[in-house]
């Protein structure tokens, strides 16, 4: 069964973000790993690349197809998670812990107020399951 | 049936089909290591019968089935006026006046047609059985031990690409050592309405040897790291069978069949492309679609392409101009706005040990 942090906030497109200071950690949900399947290779910016709230920031593939990655607020990227290179499985492994992907500098903490929070987004995600049916 | 084993599902040829059970790398691997049990009642059923029928099929495909025995089965080509594909399928030969083919899904209703249009006075009638029939493909090193206590057939008197007729878990059965992964195994062609019976029995059976119940990414990726092709991908009715180097099922000296002129005029004339294997050098997949491009200049695209579960590559099949095709050849693959380098190597990726 998947499951939802909470101390995460989420996106319909299924990232999720962890504010810690000013620092955003962002990764893919646990019901998007186990959507897309074994993961086999994620593409990531670089340090420094500045995103807008919204647009794709890399693309996660699994064995099956190729998804874009969204940024769930606006920012520039300070780290992104080397270990996915070699391992990029970590996702489906931890995708909360080991298997985050970018830590971005928020530019406008306010766009936070328009993710979800845990249990909004595992209703929306109950809401898909249905649509899946 | 699947859905109670975790499947996930998607439409294919009219089909629902199960993507995967466990998880498509792990049933991949299982199959390389122990065995994997495939659905795959989507292939088309056809039987040819009749006096003719021998000769119906040698006008309508390029390979030579004149060379079959009873109970023997041929990889084969239906081919167009030009030489290219209407569809590749497997031949088995009951008797010289009863035949079976399997063909793609998608082409059922196409091959029915395209056999019949080419019947002239041959007494021999073709009939789309694809329904009365479910076929399971148990496949891998262990595919025997599973088999085995199920049937009365003796397996190690089949050999690869033969086939009998017997019974498996109390159905009637034929028991055909073929498949679509590169490893050993056979193809169970039973009635539609005891497919879940027997898919139960021999899950049962194959649990202790660590079969797993596999769907169509892992016969995806298993096809192509064994190089095989896969219609409508790899090749279709604008590809000859030559350019997709399948030069092993030509037989243009075994008399006259259609496109057998276009075949011997461009094996006397040259290729000006060919099917290639190649590996990306970068950890970036390349896949189906993707452009492929030399010195810069677009020349084709990736036909099938993948990160290969067994081998850990990402491997795939384009077609290049025939001077770019030898082993070695480095070449350069868009990957969104990044162009990654691959390099033709030498296939099939994977040969199962022997």
């Amino acid at each position: 069964m998947a499951t939802y942090p909470e101390d995460c906030l989420y996106t319909r497109e299924h990232e999720w973000i962890r504010v810690e200071d000013d620092v955003g950690v962002i990764g893919i949900t646990d019901y998007a790993q186990e959507a897309l399947g074994d993961i086999v290779y994620v593409e990531l910016p670089s340090v420094g690349d500045h995103f807008s709230q919204g647009e794709p920031f890399g693309n996660v593939e699994s064995v099956k197809a190729v998804s874009e990655l969204y940024m769930p607020v606006s920012g520039e990227v300070v780290e992104i998670n080397e270990d996915l290179a070699e391992s990029p499985q970590l996702v489906n492994e931890d995708p909360y812990g080991d298997g985050w992907m970018v830590k971005i500098t928020l530019s406008d903490p306010t766009e936070l107020e328009t993710l979800m929070s845990a249990s909004e987004y595992e209703e929306y995600v109950k809401e898909e399951r249905q649509k899946e049916k | 049936m699947h859905e109670a084993l975790g499947a996930r599902f998607t439409e294919f040829a009219g089909w629902l089909m199960p993507v995967q059970y466990t998880g498509a790398i792990e049933e991949h691997l299982a199959v390389r290591t122990a065995a994997g049990l495939f659905d795959v009642s989507h292939m088309g059923r056809l039987e040819v019968r009749g006096r003719d029928a021998l000769t119906l099929i040698q006008k309508v495909t390029c390979n030579d089935a004149a060379r079959l025995r009873d109970h023997q089965v041929q990889y084969s080509a239906l081919t167009t006026e030009r030489g290219t594909f209407v569809d590749d399928l497997t031949v088995y030969r009951f008797r010289e006046d009863h035949f079976l083919l399997c063909v793609n899904a998608a082409n059922r209703e196409k091959d029915v047609q395209w056999i019949r249009q080419h019947r002239e006075d041959e007494e021999a009638e073709v009939y789309d059985v694809s329904d009365q029939m479910a076929q399971l493909a148990l496949q891998g090193p262990a595919a025997t031990e599973i088999l085995q206590p199920l049937t009365d057939v003796q397996l190690d008197h089949i050999r690869f690409y033969w086939f009998e007729q017997g019974e498996v878990a109390g159905v009637s059965a034929l028991i055909s050592r073929t498949g679509y992964t590169g490893e050993d195994g056979f193809e169970l062609y039973i009635p539609a309405a005891s497919a879940e019976w027997v898919w139960n029995r021999l899950l049962d059976a194959g649990q202790s040897a660590g079969m797993k119940p596999c769907g169509l990414a892992a016969r995806n990726t298993l096809r192509l790291e064994a190089r095989l092709l896969l219609y409508g991908h790899d090749m279709d009715e604008t590809t000859t069978v030559w350019e997709a180097d399948l030069g092993w099922i030509v037989k243009l000296e075994k008399g006259d069949f259609v496109g057998r002129e276009a075949l011997r005029r461009q094996k006397e004339e040259g290729l000006r492309r060919k099917l290639v294997g190649f590996e990306v050098l970068d950890r970036a997949p390349a896949r189906e679609g993707y452009p492929v491009l030399i010195h810069g200049r677009v020349v084709g695209q990736v036909t099938s392409g993948s990160y290969a579960p067994f081998l850990r590559k990402n491997i795939g099949l384009t077609y290049l101009p025939i001077e770019h095709t030898a082993i070695g050849t480095r070449f350069h693959i868009r990957v969104r706005e990044r162009e990654v380098e691959a390099e033709v190597v030498p296939t099939p990726f994977y040969k199962r040990p022997r």
